[in-house]
């Protein structure tokens, strides 16, 4: 099969064959430098690069176009004033080694050509995306993913006791939007369902089963270590809708579990889990001789277990106290046959699980930026992705896949929200090597060749009339100090600050 | 004392300058450590040569005293650092780079590869600083027997490599892999940071 992409600029650039990830076909779109019909561009060809979010993806591509072609200039947007997206706000309080990437960042950040513009987000009601267009060569979308999935079942928007799992790791991790989440964990019967087998579902089931002693030591919140000092929960279910062998868990988190000081885990029935795991990959077996092994005793003072082939259909709550959940009923699922196990049907068989707390972990989900449609940036809104080919921003037509001119993504708003700080870092090379490999080899960015595009000198301008204060690096760096100052007292590496407001005072 | 780095991002240009100049096939031997480790710059077309380092700071392409004088400050956000072999003590390990080029180094015995590489500008991240907690420091071993020859792999190491991308049977962390005399020697591949093109991603 063959398919053609029309580049708007040279129809006749040496085509390579790719995959959008919104349009499962093969396409075209990288100009090999050297081509003909493209004038290369020199290294020092001023170029000036806007990165929307300063998450890993974001840095990771701006470190590698730094690399690449020192003489970038490289300005990044992030809508909260304090940057690291998830890394701050997502990666657990207790995996302080995990967070040690900011230490690249920063220096990325204090890297001459690089500015960073905190506390504004890029969109209409704001800075619109359009003021960006005629300000930058390239713009690169790594706004990693804002939202998350809902279910939407009976009861899931009504009752009170049901969290997202992104709602109740931004209020522990302080993310001022749900710093007024205020879980309610002191109801009497202790029990805690997570629907959803992910990492971050693991990451919920530890926070709720960590003695507060151990995270003390740690930068969760006073806040949310105040609420879960007065913690009630004793058991935590967390419910998967296919088999073990399907779970999205990785082996770590698992572990990190089965080794919690007084921690039980409830052994898996051997119907269910598979027991003779000698034929199956490296981590799928050692995944399941770890769940296996369990913990050393059960029960404990406190327990969670894995229940499999479950899906939610109701979230339900009793007479006596309507609006409050008490139950979550469950669908009895079975693998299809010949799918391996990867699809289930259900049985038309319930069970109800009591309990008056759960979390919906079922993933997080990107959103497009307003403004960004309008551009002509293409969003697959099945997928929660901006449509592109590894990282090039392209735009499905019938005749194949077009380029969008000086347009890039990377991180969770192109390939979802899944994957580690490895494979997004991996993903921010692609990127970081296509924008620079692009411009170099002359292809079409924004605007006229030979523009001189002004960046944040110009966009500046704009932004001093929507009343937002832009945050700069050494706002950062004070804003950083006084965390770590706060923590310090308190004996903890950093008490983060839970408010926008707070932050800004300090700027 | 430890020896004065520059920062990750200078070495990176650095290395990105001198990147450009070598080509596949390239072998470079160099002892370890260099206060800033270079590479001699090379004519083009001198690529079958064998070089060795030189101390010389190259010249950058945008070396304002600005820039160095707030990267020279950040040296604390560097990974551990090397010790100076004792003579007669020199161990050899040597890095097969994605394009094929191999740089062996003389090192001394404690060292961790994630470190040698970094001193040496080789392009390895060590995105969790070497705590075992994010597998961006992959390294294969190349040879069977000498893999064998390591110590194994504890259940830490095991865990983070079950998330590698493209684990072999030989794959290690480099972070985890401390240069020893039995090891005297080891060679280990560096495999693509990047997933350009690569079959994995047409999943
Ligand atoms: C709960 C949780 C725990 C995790 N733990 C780990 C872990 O232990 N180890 C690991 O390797 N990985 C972990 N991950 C995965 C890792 O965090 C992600 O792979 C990574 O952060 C994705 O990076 P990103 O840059 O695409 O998105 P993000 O990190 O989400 O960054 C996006 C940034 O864009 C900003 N933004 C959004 N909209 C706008 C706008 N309109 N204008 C300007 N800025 C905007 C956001 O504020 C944010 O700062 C975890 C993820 C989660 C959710
Ligand atoms: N320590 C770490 O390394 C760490 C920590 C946290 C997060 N992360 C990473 O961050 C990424 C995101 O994690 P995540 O947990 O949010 O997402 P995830 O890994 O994609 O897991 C989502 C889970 O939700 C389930 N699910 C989805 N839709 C559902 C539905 N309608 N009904 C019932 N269950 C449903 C999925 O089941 P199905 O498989 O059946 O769809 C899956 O078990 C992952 O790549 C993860 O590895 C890493
Ligand atoms: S540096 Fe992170 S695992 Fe080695």
């Amino acid at each position: 099969m063959k398919y053609i992409l029309r580049h708007p600029l040279t129809r006749s650039a040496a085509w390579r064959s790719q995959r959008t990830s919104c349009n499962p076909r093969f396409i075209n779109t990288l100009h090999q430098p050297g081509d003909p019909k493209v004038a290369s561009r020199r290294a020092d060809a001023p170029f000036r690069l806007a990165i929307i979010g300063s998450g890993p993806s974001g840095f990771y591509t701006a470190y590698r176009v730094q690399s690449k072609l020192p003489t970038a200039r490289i300005d990044m947007y992030e809508a909260l004033p304090v940057p690291f997206g998830l890394v701050r706000f997502g990666v657990a309080p207790d995996h302080p080694e995990v967070k040690f990437c900011i230490n690249k960042f920063d220096e990325v950040a204090r890297h001459p050509n690089f500015t960073y513009i905190g506390n504004t987000p890029i969109g209409s009601e704001s800075l619109p995306f359009s003021s960006l267009l005629p300000n930058y060569n390239a713009i690169l979308l790594s706004y990693g993913a804002s939202k998350d999935k809902t279910l939407n079942l009976p009861g899931e928007s009504i009752l009170s006791g049901i969290h997202s799992a992104r709602a109740f790791v931004g209020w522990y991790n302080g993310l001022p939007e749900h710093r007024n989440l205020n879980p309610d964990l002191e109801r009497s019967d202790g029990k805690a369902v997570v629907i959803g087998q992910g990492n971050v579902a693991l990451d919920v089931a530890r926070i709720l089963l960590t003695g507060v002693d151990e995270l003390r030591k740690t930068d969760i919140t006073e806040y949310a270590l105040e609420a879960l000092s007065g913690s009630k929960i004793k058991e935590v279910e967390v419910v998967g809708r296919r088999g073990p062998l399907q779970a999205a868990f990785t082996i770590k988190e698992v572990r990190e579990l089965m080794t919690l000081p007084s921690v039980g885990f409830e052994p898996v029935p051997p119907s269910i889990i598979p027991q003779d795991t000698s034929t199956l990959p490296r981590a799928k077996k050692r995944l399941m001789d770890t769940i296996n092994k369990g913990t050393k005793s059960y029960p404990l003072e406190k327990n969670w277990k894995l229940s499999f082939f479950s899906s939610p259909t109701a979230f339900l709550s009793s007479s006596s106290n309507p609006g409050q959940l008490s139950h979550i009923r469950f669908e009895k699922t079975a693998p299809v046959e010949g799918t391996n196990g990867d699809k289930v049907v259900g049985t038309g068989e319930h069970k109800d699980v009591y309990a008056s707390l759960a979390f919906r972990s079922i993933g997080y989900k990107s959103e497009p930026i307003s403004g960004m449609i309008e551009a002509g940036i293409p969003f697959d809104e099945k997928k929660g992705v901006v449509c592109n080919t590894l990282g090039r921003v392209a735009r499905p037509t019938p005749e194949g896949d077009i380029q969008v001119p000086g347009m890039y993504t990377t991180g969770w708003v192109r390939r979802g929200p899944t994957g580690i700080i490895a494979s997004t870092m991996m993903d921010a090379f692609d990127a970081g090597d296509n924008i620079v490999n692009d411009w170099l080899s002359g292809v079409e960015f924004l605007g006229e060749q030979g523009d001189v595009r002004m960046g944040w000198e110009a966009v500046k301008r704009e932004h001093s009339n929507i009343g937002l204060k832009a945050v700069h690096w050494s706002d950062w760096d004070k804003i950083d100090k006084a965390e770590k100052e706060r923590g310090k007292k308190i004996g903890k590496e950093r008490e983060k600050f839970g408010t926008e407001e707070e932050m800004m005072a300090i700027v | 004392m430890p020896p004065p780095r520059g920062s990750s991002i200078l070495r990176n240009l650095q290395s990105q300058c001198s990147n450009r100049l070598f080509h596949a096939g390239d072998s470079i031997v160099t002892r370890c450590p260099r206060p800033i480790p270079t590479r001699s710059p090379v004519q083009p077309g001198a690529h079958n040569r064998t070089f060795t380092t030189r101390t010389l700071r190259p010249r950058l392409p945008f070396q304002s005293s600005i820039y160095l004088r707030q990267f020279s400050t950040t040296s604390y956000l560097s990974h551990g650092h090397l010790t100076h072999p004792k003579p007669g003590e020199e161990l050899k390990v040597t890095f097969v780079t994605k394009e094929g080029n191999e740089f062996t180094f003389e090192v001394a015995e404690g060292d961790n590869l994630l470190d040698i590489g970094q001193a040496h500008d080789l392009e390895m991240e060590g995105a969790c600083g070497g705590s075992c907690a994010c597998s961006t420091c992959h390294v294969i071993v190349e040879d069977q027997e000498m893999y064998d020859l390591l110590e194994e792999p504890d259940d830490d190491e095991n865990d983070m490599l079950d998330l590698a991308f493209g684990l072999t049977e030989t794959s290690r962390l480099g972070c985890q892999v401390k240069m020893k005399k039995d090891i005297d020697g080891l060679k280990v591949k560096l495999p693509a940071m990047t997933r350009n093109l690569q079959a994995s991603d047409f999943k």
